[in-house]
């Protein structure tokens, strides 16, 4: 592997760079623009081209941060470096490092499955695959997304019935975007919470179909009473900021809502099985088309991948990371789950 | 099976009763008789004999879903639930069943009794394939049992009571004791026939607990105190020659108290009687985990039966001489369970004595002596009113003495299941003795929800070891615990037995070192 784990987070000696660190250091490649990825403290920033404007929304005005195209490469230290769309949000990457034939791909966050509101994933062949398990148990089989899609706006129309506000909650960069991108907007107006409005316009700029969503203020609220979608991140549930909307009904958009008591433990009306990362068979499907043989599992709990991996004559190991998983969401809203 | 189905995914989407009990009336409104009965058996809590145990289960899965045990084993401590786990595991199908419940367990489900392991697992993969991820879900639960969808006794009975179009009282009391899920039972249910049925009980009342002092009562005359007794609540039935003993959780546990059924069958046909079983010794209750001893066993020996002899503590009666009294003022009726016990003249059935006090301020001093006593506290009953059903408010209070208080350290975290799987909730406490943390309580209830995510937190951060699902922790997180009251024993490494332990608080102000040593613990013992 070109990578080993250090205090500061996932380095590469050759190239004297680290990846995602979760401590500033002088030369940081980014995966992907979200909170446990892109933190604060860098001085300079390689990242992808369209993923560019979400990480500068998360580490401020003042590192450098540049750019590469998907597929090109460029040196550094000796080290060659390329970007591969991971298909998890918008720009993220997978990063390829190659030194005398020896390649190593550190994954980032990634989902196999297709999502129009970002770039597909890639496959990677490689010696060595840093992969995350965020979703690292065979219980994790997504639905068919389009099918997903369908039963929202069947609950957001059955909402309307009923007179009440559709609240959607997903976390603000990434599934909010893919919720908007996904419903059906004739069926009534769309309204989004300002965390997840700010992230609109980078979506737009690269190019993405999103519907007319409106900032959800007092006014709208009134305005739209018992026939809008509002989508806002799982933080906004319980706030004062929400009584506006009443009567309301909850839904939660997310992987963990596989889970019965996911949804029941955050006392969700609906919970939409809906997720930005790989499931088991995406896991399992991707660490086998890279060819590696040895394999790094990152976030939440990894062992049970690990151990599956070892059984099946994989070199593989549990790096000891801080990129959130297990339980991701509860601790901010700009997690990702 | 779909229509169940449907009602259970309606049942487990809302948490609104009404919106619960309108679901189930239309779902009663709509079904044959045999699939409402079936239902009714589920949701009241009832289990179809256990035909396939959890290792079958297990292994099946694997096998179907292609994967080794020790992977079913870590997706069951993320989901906590095994017939939840075993719907997930399994393959995605397309079908799904038209099979009616009833026929659904008649036909699968009990045959599977009595089969081969291996023939078991076979019908289990057969039975699989032909359910959606749903119906699966809820089949599993019919063999595993416990369904929890948030519906309670008194929700169903409500639904019932309506799609009757009778009281929900009169619903309750048709709903107790021993049935089989039937047509004709449900008929029965609905039509009201067969209340003469010899061993059925009342539904009992339930009291509840007096947060404030008793003042807002009113005085103290219009009121009849008793000891709060620290057992078993019990109501006995003697009707047709026949002694029955039903717990509050409708069990029948007549074998069990040999002496209590010997003294009861001196009661006259048609009476029934509410009071508490108690351990009684040289006029006065034993702790009750003395009387846990007794209730563990169908069989009682000699020995067990001489060291915690057993008693009827008899506080109402419901029925005399044949008739119902349940609608007969408190007063009336201890008049009627004057009589009935001083009939029988056992020493094993003894009358509840009203406590006498002058005033609320003589109550409360009476009431500080319950410990010494063996008892819980005071109950205050309203005189003139009927024996209600249920946990109604108003006619019964339980006034009980305020609770042990224990600072204990947080050693050892489990997760939780139901609306907490997935989290750690399922705490062990320890204390000091001789510098080391001893265990001596489990407690899970208590915490917000915020608490148990932090603390949920603060496991995962802080695990020290691992020993299958349960994680020892670093001594870091004090907690407040109260109990109800502390023993001697011989069974538990600490030398002691906590009872009803729970979370008061969480002491953030407090360092380990500051928690309560077992020797502060053991000079509570009475
Ligand atoms: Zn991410
Ligand atoms: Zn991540």
């Amino acid at each position: 592997m070109l990578v080993t784990e250090t205090p500061k987070g996932l380095y590469c000696p050759a190239g004297n760079f680290y990846i995602d660190p979760w401590q500033g250091v002088d030369r940081a490649l980014v995966t992907h623009g979200h909170a446990d990825h892109a933190r604060w403290g860098s001085k300079r920033i390689l990242t992808s081209e369209s993923g560019r404007e979400l990480v500068r929304a998360r580490v401020g005005a003042d590192p450098i941060i540049d750019t590469m195209a998907w597929g090109e490469t460029r040196s550094i230290h000796g080290v060659r470096v390329s970007f591969h769309p991971a298909g998890h949000i918008l720009g993220s990457a997978q990063i390829r490092l190659e030194v005398k034939g020896e390649v190593t791909v550190v994954s980032g966050d990634y989902n196999t499955r297709p999502d129009p509101t970002c770039e597909a994933f890639e496959p990677v062949r490689c010696h060595g695959f840093i992969t995350e398990s965020t979703f690292g148990l065979p219980i994790y089989r997504w639905p068919d997304s389009q099918q997903v899609f369908s039963e929202i706006n069947d609950w957001w129309r059955s909402c309307q019935e009923a007179g009440k506000t559709a609240v959607i909650y997903a976390y603000a960069l990434g599934k909010a975007q893919r919720i908007l991108g996904g419903v059906n907007a004739a069926i009534g107006p769309i309204l989004a919470h300002g965390a997840v409005y700010n992230f609109l316009q980078p979506y737009r700029d690269q190019g993405i179909a999103l519907p007319l969503v409106e900032k959800a203020t007092v006014e709208h609220a009134k305005a739209t009473k018992g026939r809008a979608l509002l989508v806002a991140p799982p933080s906004a549930q319980g706030t004062p900021w929400l009584k506006k909307f009443q009567p309301v009904s909850h839904a939660f958009a997310s992987g963990w809502m596989t889970v019965r008591g996911g949804r029941r433990r955050r006392a969700m009306d609906r919970g939409f099985v809906l997720s930005d990362h790989a499931d088991w068979p995406g896991l399992l499907m991707a660490i086998e088309a890279t060819g590696a043989q040895e394999v790094g599992v990152t976030h939440g709990n990894g062992a049970p991948l690990a151990r599956w991996l070892k059984d099946h004559g994989k070199q593989a190991r549990v790096l000891q990371t801080q990129f959130l998983g297990e339980g991701a969401e509860e601790t901010e809203p700009g997690g990702d789950d | 099976m779909h229509a169940f189905t449907s009602l259970f995914t309606q049942l487990d989407r809302t948490t609104k009763t009404l919106e619960k009990i309108r679901f189930l009336v239309r779902y009663f409104e709509q079904s044959a008789p045999e699939d409402a009965a079936w239902t009714v058996f589920f949701l009241t809590g009832k289990k179809i004999p256990r035909v396939v145990n959890t290792r079958l289960l297990r292994e099946a899965v694997a096998e179907v879903a292609d994967v080794p045990l020790w992977l079913v084993e870590e997706c069951y401590d993320v989901v906590g639930d095994l017939a939840e786990t075993v719907a997930l595991l399994h393959p995605e199908t397309t079908a799904h069943s038209s099979l009616p419940l009833h026929r659904m367990i008649q036909e699968e489900l009990k045959p599977l009794r009595g089969l081969e392991d291996e023939e078991k697992k076979a019908r289990l993969k057969v039975g699989w394939s032909t359910l959606s991820r749903e119906e699966r879900f809820v089949w599993n639960k019919l063999i595993t049992g416990g369904f929890r969808v948030g519906v309670s006794r008194g929700i169903v009975a409500r639904a019932l009571a309506q799609t009757a179009g009778v009281e929900p009282a009169v619903m309750a009391h048709r709903l107790m004791g021993d049935w089989d899920p039937s047509e004709r039972w449900w008929k029965q249910l609905l039509q009201g026939e067969g209340e003469a049925e010899p061993g059925k009980p009342y539904p009992f009342y339930l009291a509840s607990p007096l947060e404030e002092g008793p003042e807002p009562l009113g005085a103290i005359s219009g009121w009849q105190l008793e000891w709060k007794w620290d057992g078993i609540r019990a109501q006995v039935i003697k009707r047709q020659g026949t002694v029955m003993i039903w717990s509050r959780g409708e069990d029948v546990i007549t074998d069990r108290f040999p002496e209590v059924v010997e003294a009861l069958q001196a009661l006259p046909d048609g009476t029934v009687l509410d009071g508490e079983l108690l351990g009684w010794k040289q006029d006065r209750p034993l702790p009750f985990l003395d009387l846990q001893r007794r209730i563990g066993r169908k069989k009682v020996g000699k020995t067990l039966l001489a060291d915690v002899p057993v008693i009827l503590m008899a506080y109402d009666v419901l029925e005399a001489g044949g008739g119902e009294l349940r609608s007969l003022p408190l007063e009336e009726r201890r008049t009627h369970l004057e009589n009935v016990v001083t009939g029988v003249g056992s020493p094993n059935i003894i009358m509840s004595e009203p406590v006498q006090a002058a005033g609320w301020d003589e109550a409360a001093s009476l009431r500080e002596q319950s410990r010494a006593r063996g008892v819980e506290g005071l109950m205050l009953k309203r005189l003139g009113s009927p024996y209600l059903d249920g946990r109604k408010r108003g006619d019964w209070w339980k006034w009980k003495v305020d609770p042990f208080e224990v600072d204990a350290v947080l050693t050892y975290a489990q997760k939780g299941h139901g609306r907490r799987a997935g989290l750690f909730t399922d705490y062990t406490f320890g204390c000091w003795k001789d510098g080391e943390l001893v265990t001596f309580a489990k407690a899970y209830s208590g915490l917000t929800d915020a608490e148990i995510q932090q603390v949920d937190r603060f496991v995962k951060a802080n695990t020290l070891d691992r020993f299958g699902p349960v994680r020892q922790v670093k001594p870091e997180l004090v907690f407040q615990l109260a109990c109800e009251g502390i023993q001697k024993s011989s069974r538990h490494k600490s030398g002691i037995a906590v009872r009803f332990p729970r979370i008061a608080r969480w002491r953030k102000d407090k360092k380990p070192e500051d928690a309560d040593r077992l020797e502060d613990l053991l000079r509570w013992i009475p």
